[in-house]
């Protein structure tokens, strides 16, 4: 952690996350929450990690509001009456963003904005709707200035959806990253159009609309940050992670690895996420006092904890090798069901642990297949296969799909296409259709040629990294972690899909 | 059991018809151009044994005096086709229709058709013939890459045809000497063949290579796309003939067979692609596109 001196003087930051920098390190001052000597011992040693979440949580990490709500009805607290056109509409709902707290501060979900959007787009009204939205899209990404804010559209087309995806194309802005719900409702014309948008600015990825819905048994459900499917209405109160391929140094063997080191960590990882929830709802006010709470917006019944991963890879590399197996996880067999079998495991431990603070008995905390972070050296995101080392893409789907199951709350791979994929859009339709078939929930993608790219869920400008490489300051905070991935991860070295 | 010699499989590919496609290339051909970016797809292997030294892999050797090639060893560097005199490759593989159809099943899925190309793909005519019968009950298109130098007027290819849901031809140049020139054969059945096809409503596109300086691409662009205007405004289907117009490119090129000036040539320019683009429009072809 930086001393607050050293906030003050660091020339690489704007005001804003400076201010943030400090109300962290505030934070961090306080010692509150309870931990087992375990947790305490596997904290230090970066293997259990909280991702910077700090150490008294004020607020929830994911909050998704029912903006559907707010559009209908408006909001007592923010003074603001319904709109009555797409001017109102688009500022509501700036207005609105302003109050949605998150981990970053800034919302990281702002709704399916295409249908909040469209009752007030009509054909008149058509130029003028494309300049508010255009002018809505600019506002959000220079005043959240944070690319894990994200929206969603779909699966219907509407107008307003095909209008923010034309903006999305003219603007090639990181923020709001987006990602299209995609399901048999979903016309050729709006896929088609959303893989265009996404080879010039790495988004929207898709979601396997039908997956998600059974698995929020029916409920909204929004992607959030990176790809986090939460429930609308609710969200996430923590996310804490577990860098599998650090555990696995703990393990003498593959089987002391599935029947010790791996159950003690998840129980003491639970036992820790349970701890940070209870914090929440116990001694932070947040659900008392917030109007997000008081109006509705939220209920704290519809939020869930998320049980995180990172490494898998390394991980069962890892255990391969005690074995004397040379297969590596992602081009062999064996390791591949390794993998598959690490992470049953989990979510069987997830499904018979019961939170206390939970009303419902069914409510579970949700396994999540995390991107990691930028000083996340020597360990892939969640359970993809490290960069450098992918298959080719028919093999990569097919190892890859095994997995997304059991991750009802994110996973996803990105593959990178190159250019001559402009001129047949209609080939990755037939390869996210097929992926989908196949068992996959997401799929992200970006053309290899431009200025935004996607780094492990989230979009950075490739120019503005480079601004950052000579010193500047740049306005997002992600720059600076889609920089430390470029470094540490590799992240643009994924590989090419060429014809 | 019919057999097939295939030099290549492309599981996904973009650029050879609608869609995400699995590209078949079969081993052979009855051209010999100048400008082939793939030569080592004309002949088919004599097992001489020239190349099996070469492999710095160790992915050849000689069994009962035929050259074998070890695909898992293979490290795809290509010293053996560019030291293969005969334009060849040891790295062709023999399949049988059974095995060709298990590897499209496996992909099926994510595919909306198979194309077959070369090498010359309707020099193997029959045996595509079965196998896209067979892959059709699968769901999927069939599309053929073809040099269009066979007459495929003639009855023995009727049912070739039948099986066959669009044709891709390439037109390389229209002035039949310059045509012989390149290619050791005339181009009469080439023109023959894109109009018998197209009014059949088999034709998905026409292709040509545009060289600069070296062939009259004028010409050719100019004439090829009278001809598909001129079928496009007989078409009562709608689905209009694509004219496809690819950059010459030096890569894949064989340096030793080519005189100093096609070597000097570079890619042409972009204005030079879009002037010809315009020209083709404006003779009634709806659907150009550069690659
Ligand atoms: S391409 Fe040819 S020379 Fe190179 S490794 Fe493969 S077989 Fe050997
Ligand atoms: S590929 Fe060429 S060099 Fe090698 S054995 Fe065959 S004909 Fe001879």
């Amino acid at each position: 952690m930086m001393s607050i001196l050293d906030i003050i003087k660091d020339t690489n930051i704007t005001f804003e996350q400076r201010v943030l920098g400090l109300a962290r390190a505030a934070e961090n001052s306080l010692d509150v929450l309870k931990m087992t000597d375990y947790v305490k011992e596997y904290r230090e040693a970066g293997i259990i990690c909280d991702l910077f979440e700090g150490n008294a949580p004020y607020r929830p990490r994911y909050i998704l509001p029912d903006y559907d709500k707010f559009i209908k009805e408006g909001c007592e607290f923010l003074n603001i009456a319904p709109p009555t056109d797409i001017w109102e509409a688009t500022n509501n709902l700036l207005m609105f963003y302003k109050h949605v707290p998150s981990i970053t501060t800034m919302p990281v979900y702002i709704g399916n904005i295409d249908y909040l959007l469209e009752k007030f787009v009509t054909d008149e009204n058509e130029e003028e709707s494309y300049r508010a939205i255009k002018l809505f899209l600019k506002h959000i990404d220079t005043t959240i200035t944070d690319s894990f804010c994200h929206a969603n559209i779909g699966p219907r087309e509407t107008k307003a959806g095909m209008l923010i995806l034309k903006a999305m194309r003219e603007l090639e802005l990181p923020t709001p990253n987006l990602t299209l719900k995609y399901s048999k409702e979903t016309t050729d014309r709006l896929a088609i159009e959303s893989i265009n948008t996404a080879l010039v600015t790495a988004k929207p990825s898709f979601a396997k609309d039908s997956m998600y819905r059974e698995d929020f048994g029916g409920n909204e459900y929004g992607i959030v940050s990176c790809y986090n499917g939460l429930e609308v209405g609710g969200g996430a109160h923590t996310l804490v992670r577990v860098r599998l391929g650090r555990l696995a140094k703990k393990a003498i063997n593959k089987s002391d690895f599935m029947e010790r080191v791996l159950p003690e960590l998840a129980h003491e990882m639970l036992g820790y996420i349970d701890e940070r929830i209870r914090f929440i709802l116990e001694e932070s006010v947040f659900f008392k006092v917030n109007f997000l709470v008081a109006e509705g917006f939220i209920e704290k019944e519809k939020f869930t904890g998320l049980f995180g991963m990172v490494g898998l890879a390394e991980c069962v590399n890892h255990l391969m090798e005690l074995e004397g197996n040379s297969g590596r996880f992602g081009n062999n067999d064996l390791a591949n069901k390794l993998g598959e079998e690490i992470v049953k495991a989990l979510t069987k431990i997830l499904k018979d642990h019961k939170c206390k603070y939970f009303d419902r008995e069914e409510k579970k905390h949700l396994l999540h297949s995390q991107v990691g972070i930028e000083t996340d050296a020597g360990e892939s995101p969640g359970c993809r296969i490290p960069i450098g080392e992918e298959p080719e893409i028919f093999e990569h789907i097919v190892q890859a799909s095994p997995f997304h199951k059991y991750f009802a709350s994110g996973i996803g791979d990105i593959y990178s296409f190159d250019e001559t994929y402009k001129k047949n859009p209609q080939a990755i339709l037939d390869i996210i259709n097929g992926g989908f078939n196949m068992g996959l929930r997401f799929f992200s993608m970006y053309g290899n040629d431009c200025d935004v790219v996607r780094v492990t869920g989230y979009l950075v400008k490739k120019s503005e990294m480079e601004k950052l490489d000579q010193g500047k300051v740049v306005l997002r905070d992600t720059t600076i972690l889609g920089k430390g991935a470029r470094d540490n991860g590799r992240v643009l070295e994924r590989k090419l899909r060429k014809k | 059991m019919r057999r097939a010699k295939i030099n290549k499989i492309i599981k996904f590919s973009n650029v050879d018809g609608p869609g995400n496609r699995m590209s078949i290339f079969f081993q052979g051909c009855n051209y010999n151009c100048l400008y082939c970016h793939n030569p080592e797809t004309i002949n088919r292997c004599n097992s001489c044994g020239a190349c099996v030294d070469s492999c710095p892999a160790g992915a050849l050797c000689i069994v009962d005096s035929k050259v074998c090639w070890d695909k898992k060893l293979c490290v795809e560097c290509d010293l053996c086709t560019e030291i293969c005199m005969r334009n060849s490759s040891p790295k062709t593989m023999d399949y049988s229709m059974e095995e060709l159809l298990e590897e499209i099943k496996k992909v099926s899925g994510f595919i909306r058709g198979i194309t077959v190309s070369g090498g010359e793909a309707t020099l193997n005519y029959k045996f595509i013939t079965e196998l896209f019968k067979e892959v059709k009950k699968m769901g999927l298109t069939t599309f053929v890459d073809t040099n269009g130098s066979l007459d495929l007027r003639e009855d023995i290819y009727s049912e070739f045809i039948r099986a066959t849901d669009k044709f891709m031809v390439d037109m390389k140049v229209w002035d039949e000497k310059a045509h012989i020139d390149l290619t050791n054969i005339d181009n009469l059945i080439v023109k023959k063949n894109i109009e018998f096809l197209g009014v059949l409503g088999k034709l998905y596109e026409v292709r040509t290579v545009i060289v600069p300086e070296f062939l009259d691409n004028l010409e050719t662009v100019s004439e090829v796309s009278r001809l598909i205007g001129g079928i496009n405004s007989k078409n009562q289907s709608g689905e209009d003939i694509i004219y496809k117009l690819i950059k010459y490119r030096q890569v894949g090129v064989r340096k030793e067979i080519l005189d100093e000036k096609l070597l000097e040539i570079s890619s042409p320019r972009d204005e030079m692609m879009e002037e010809l683009s315009k020209l083709a429009r404006s003779n009634g072809v709806e659907k150009v596109i550069i690659i």
